[in-house]
């Protein structure tokens, strides 16, 4: 398998958020998703260490965040396509109280 | 796959299967801790099981003490018990209840004699235990001869990326083997649940499940706690992770994708007529639930981590992977599989799984895991709530 090392990967086609593989700088980035194997590129406007998270599309708050293909939690403030996410715009729409 | 590994393991006088071969020495009670430490220091070679309960609890919570102490001295890991605690009878209790095994099994208790004279007496059944133990030989073993549980921990966005998706490939092999594997971790299946109930084999089963489900998310609901930080973990949050929902769908990937064909309480033996995949209702705290898996018994335990978890079990291996490659090279004296090459397409999911299945073989067979290596014997019981 001579693929080159993707720098993101997102689970399946369609998330909206995908995980950095190595410690990112902010820049075009080049990526893929696990499930269907689809190449692509990424503009990340942050640096973000290994395993965090950045959005492929702008979000407003309220709006779903999407990973393995499911509702993972929401947006808690707006969100630029390219934006660090954790945290501080992230939430659980489980466990309300749950929050930074 | 190359062919058919060679396993190798301890045939109990009940017919199950162990990998290890110890003798315990199980204190009842934590005023116990004491003289059973110091007999497994007379006699080096037996293993202290220290703890810090057993006093006044009662109701389902004394219970699941009992059978949690019970079901780690029935575990096939163990060759035979010597259980102290402060009175006889609850001491006896526990006694009779691993004695249905068939394996050797003695109690002492300490009122009106002392830790001295218990020590001596316990010692020179010890003594005898041990050597009695070492005589046995490993026999041919079957993977559907043995229960595999998983867990996983300081789990960050590459657990769901390759550890538990390397941990499904063992999963589903162990149980299209006729093997049997726990999962549990209740709360962690926040946002996912309606994954595990869609995979349960039938209505009963998923009814069981969901009541399980509900009543555990009950309880933490109803104190109304921000748990962030609990639930996600902090450390789970320095690895990505941001939300419950986000950490279950990774917590779900190591699964497999075979029905689920049980629900278990916690520390509860399965039907062994009907091997498979479990759910065991238990918490998400590494010690408690492998301490509650093996109580059920499981002989191995696969635990994939993110940021890097360090448990043990005293009776049951419990193998590390990973795939963040950070913690492979910063914590490599408890890692037994780094995976980070999955996620750099070095090879796939299938010859990801193989290397787990190599592992996991050496382990059966008398390979020392590095929790093992590393005197990790956590024994973590669950309260389920005060003691009286």
């Amino acid at each position: 398998m001579a693929i080159t090392p993707p720098q993101y990967l997102l689970h399946h086609d369609g998330d909206n958020v995908a995980v950095a593989m190595e410690d990112l700088q902010p820049g075009t980035l080049n990526g893929r998703s696990v499930k269907q194997g689809t190449e692509g590129t990424a503009v990340l406007n942050h640096a973000i260490p290994l395993g965090h998270k950045f959005a492929l599309t702008d979000l407003a708050e309220g709006d779903a965040i999407i990973k393995y293909g499911i509702k993972v939690g929401l947006a808690s403030a707006a969100i630029k396509k390219g934006d660090y996410i954790h945290t501080h715009n992230m939430r659980s729409y489980r466990w309300e109280a749950s929050r930074a | 796959m190359g062919s058919k590994p060679r396993l190798m393991g301890y045939r109990r006088e009940n017919g199950t299967m162990g990998i290890r071969n110890h003798v315990i020495i199980l204190p009842l009670d934590d005023l116990s801790n004491a003289a059973a430490e110091a007999v497994a220091k007379v006699i080096p070679g037996t293993m202290a099981l220290p703890h810090a309960f057993g006093r006044l609890q009662f109701g389902e919570d004394l219970q699941l003490t009992f059978d949690t102490l019970i079901g780690t001295g029935m575990n096939a890991n163990v060759a035979a018990v010597v259980v102290i605690g402060i009175e006889p009878k609850w001491t006896q209790k526990v006694a009779d209840g691993i004695a249905k095994t068939g394996k050797p099994v003695a109690a002492f208790s300490i009122e009106g004699k002392g830790d001295l004279q218990v020590i001596q007496e316990a010692s020179r059944v010890a003594a005898m235990f041990l050597q009695d133990a070492s005589g046995l030989v490993r026999t041919e073993a079957e993977m559907g001869d043995m229960i595999m549980s998983i867990k996983c921990g300081e789990s960050d966005t590459t657990s769901g990326l390759g550890s538990c998706p390397t941990t499904s490939q063992a999963v589903d092999r162990w149980v299209e083997a006729g093997g049997t594997v726990f999962f549990g971790e209740t709360s962690e299946l926040t946002g996912g649940e309606h994954l595990i109930a869609d995979r349960c084999i039938d209505d009963a089963c998923r009814d069981l499940f969901q009541l399980t489900y509900d009543n555990y998310i009950k309880v933490i609901e109803s104190t109304g706690a921000n748990l962030l930080g609990s639930q996600p973990t902090q450390g789970n949050i320095a690895g990505g992770l941001t939300t419950i929902e986000e950490k279950a769908l990774g917590n779900i990937a190591k699964t497999g994708s075979v029905p689920v064909v049980g629900v278990l309480k916690p520390a509860q033996m399965p039907d062994t007529s009907k091997p498979g995949l479990y759910f065991m209702d238990s918490s998400s705290a590494a010690a408690e639930c492998i301490t509650l898996m093996a109580a059920g018994g499981a002989v191995i335990h696969l635990f994939p981590t993110g940021q890097g978890n360090v448990i043990g079990n005293p009776i049951v291996p419990v193998l590390k992977l990973t795939a963040n490659i950070k913690t492979s090279k910063s914590m490599s004296e408890h890692i037994d599989l780094d995976v980070s090459g999955l996620l750099r397409y070095e090879y796939d999911l299938e010859k990801a799984g193989d290397m787990m299945m190599d592992v996991i073989n050496d382990t059966v067979n008398g390979r020392l895991c590095k929790a093992e290596v590393m005197g990790h014997r956590e024994f973590t019981f669950t309260k389920l709530y005060i003691s009286a």
